[in-house]
């Protein structure tokens, strides 16, 4: 919709399909590093955090904390022996979720300076962009932004004279949905298995190699100079929501018309980004379900079509937020094997580290084909329910396997008659 | 020479590579990864006899190398085809028809998910969501992309690589 009042893509503005991104040269003329110098030349690093947690930016890779509270965690006074990290978490692999590899790919100068100036909050010295191996063209263009950005004086030794000393490094990774959780990360990042860590400590105070650590999103990381150049009243007022300034990254994927990611206010309707953004549905389907924020966010259905697509009003509806990035299942599709998938890819992405997600997932996995197949039993159903239960928050090191059963246990309520349609009839309808 | 055997020794290019990563770290052992990436990189894949020369070299045992090496799904820990092919199997690729993809390459290319074409041409594996939802089905072939592939387009596609 491009005839909404004012409507601002601050992240996405100079983001291009089909053209390479900005150089630096490029990126300064539409403003880049301007928000750097602002900070470093003129702002305490107390006074980034306080303007950021004023913004009201809440995480963007799906746990929707206030970053500048989390940042606030970090210890500051300078008895702290260092270093202290910020890293970059765009290990992207979340299914479904295609947001972080279209800034990055699109506007690879602006991760940079919000890693600068998120480093710079917390005093960090040393920052790492963990990045997943799959994303080949965004580690070309990081690498080659960095450079740019080293030879400009904005990272190393006293960037732009100010006594503040940055290293920024690229971190390739090599495979694994797990490293994308806070914790794992830090282990993959050592050189270890990516199996997550019992909280607390927390990173905030004991994260890589031991040090205070602040892990933040792609996304979330790519609004920190809009906020420094034009303020935390700005930034909450391209908001349609109360929970969260700033605009969102949303996309669609599946069968609608037009699959896509678009740059919107946060809070925009779930009906206006799959009526309006994304086309509808293709010729001949009807919407059956979304996870609205990748693999591991509870179905919502047509009639959750009003919502407002913010952290509050997605848990009210009964699902998370998460990633923003949505999956739709159109009527066309079997559920049960919809499902399948999902639980397939969890079981296989456990890192085995505890009993109830690296045992339940593959049992749950099995349940699932033999019910497609038509192989199901009728006591199945309890036995997948039960599974909701014990492989749900609290039961585990970590989020995996209660995410993973999100999606199980909202089909289960939703799509009930379909996993008894296979079951009685001993075959899956839908093929 | 037999196929699964590698040199025990570490090549100087490959000790250049892993020490220039080692000095970037606090201590040695945290590089094991980034030494894995460098071997896999020089030598296709990662064998026993790798996992040993690096254990040596990072002075840690070899069960806490291929602890790491066995956890990671893109280090390779049998020998791979010239080409390898990343199939994403994952949730929107699935409801735009992966398995479609699937047939048609297993008939072309002969081999399943995990397995080498016995001209060492191409080796087929599963990956998790590439992160081009809005474009699926999507693929990989070693380190290029491929959005919105149709069974049509893969005899071309495949031809790039020999």
């Amino acid at each position: 919709m491009n005839n909404k009042k004012s409507m601002q893509r601050p992240l996405t503005e100079h983001i291009q399909q089909g053209r390479p991104p900005l150089d630096l040269k490029g990126y300064e003329r539409t403003g880049g590093y301007a928000a750097l110098r602002k900070a470093l030349q003129g702002m305490s690093p107390a006074e980034v955090q306080q303007l950021v947690r004023d913004s009201n930016l809440k995480g963007r890779g799906g746990a929707g904390f206030n970053t500048g509270t989390k940042w606030s965690f970090v210890p500051m006074d300078s008895g702290t022996p260092g270093p202290k990290y910020l890293i970059a978490n765009a290990d992207e692999m979340e299914p479904g979720t295609f947001k972080d590899r279209l800034l990055m790919e699109g506007n690879p100068h602006q991760l940079i300076e919000g890693m600068i100036l998120s480093a710079y909050a917390i005093q960090a010295s040393v920052s790492y962009i963990f990045l997943r191996w799959a994303y080949r063209q965004a580690a070309q263009l990081l690498r080659k932004s960095m450079a740019e950005a080293y030879a400009a004086g904005f990272l190393g030794r006293n960037i732009l004279g100010s006594g503040y000393h940055l290293d920024m490094h690229l971190h390739t990774g090599v495979g694994r949905y797990m490293c994308g959780e806070e914790t794992a990360l830090l282990n993959a990042l050592e050189g270890k298995r990516a199996t997550p860590r019992a909280k607390p400590p927390f990173p905030q105070v004991s994260g890589l190699f031991g040090k205070p650590t602040i892990v933040n999103n792609v996304e979330t990381l790519c609004c920190i100079p809009h906020i420094v150049n034009k303020g935390a009243a700005w930034f909450k007022g391209l908001s349609y929501s109360e929970d969260s300034g700033g605009t969102k990254i949303y996309g669609a994927s599946g069968k609608v018309k037009k699959p896509g990611a678009w740059e919107l206010p946060m809070g925009v309707t779930l009906r206006e980004l799959i009526e309006e953004h994304a086309g509808g549905m293709k010729d001949g389907l009807t919407l059956r379900g979304v996870l609205p924020g990748g693999a591991s966010t509870d179905f919502l259905t047509k009639e959750h079509l009003d919502i407002k697509m913010d952290f509050s009003s997605v848990a009210a509806a009964g699902s998370r937020l998460g990633t923003g990035t949505m999956v739709v299942m159109d009527d066309a599709t079997c559920p049960v094997g919809f499902v399948h998938n999902l639980q397939h890819f969890f079981a296989q992405e456990s890192c085995g580290w505890c009993t109830p997600c690296r045992e339940g997932l593959p049992w749950v996995e099995k349940i699932l084909l033999s019910i497609e197949r038509g192989e199901g039993r009728e006591e199945d159903m309890e036995l997948l329910r039960m599974h909701t239960r014990l492989l749900g928050p609290g039961n585990t090191f970590c989020a995996l396997a209660p995410g993973a059963m999100e999606p199980l246990q909202s089909a289960l309520k939703y799509f009930r008659e379909d996993f008894e349609n296979h079951i009685k009839g001993k075959k899956c309808p839908y093929t | 020479m037999n196929l699964y055997k590698q040199d025990t020794m570490l090549s100087e290019a490959e000790i250049q590579a892993i020490d220039h990563e080692i000095s970037l770290l606090p201590h040695k052992k945290a590089g094991v990864i980034e030494a894995l990436k460098i071997i896999q990189q020089h030598r296709g894949w990662v064998s026993d006899e790798s996992v040993e020369a690096i254990a040596a070299y990072l002075e840690i045992s070899p069960a806490e190398v291929d602890s790491v090496a066995t956890f990671y799904n893109l280090i390779f820990r049998k020998p791979v085809g010239r080409h390898v092919i990343l199939l994403c199997d994952s949730i929107s690729c699935y409801v735009m028809g992966y398995d479609k993809l699937y047939a048609a390459l297993q008939q072309r290319v002969g081999i399943r998910f995990g397995e080498t074409s016995p001209d060492g041409r191409f080796t087929l594996l599963p990956n998790a969501c590439l992160g081009c939802c809005d474009h699926a089905p999507a693929m990989m072939i070693d380190e290029d992309l491929f959005r919105d592939v149709k069974v049509e387009m893969l005899d071309q596609l495949l031809s790039g690589y020999k």
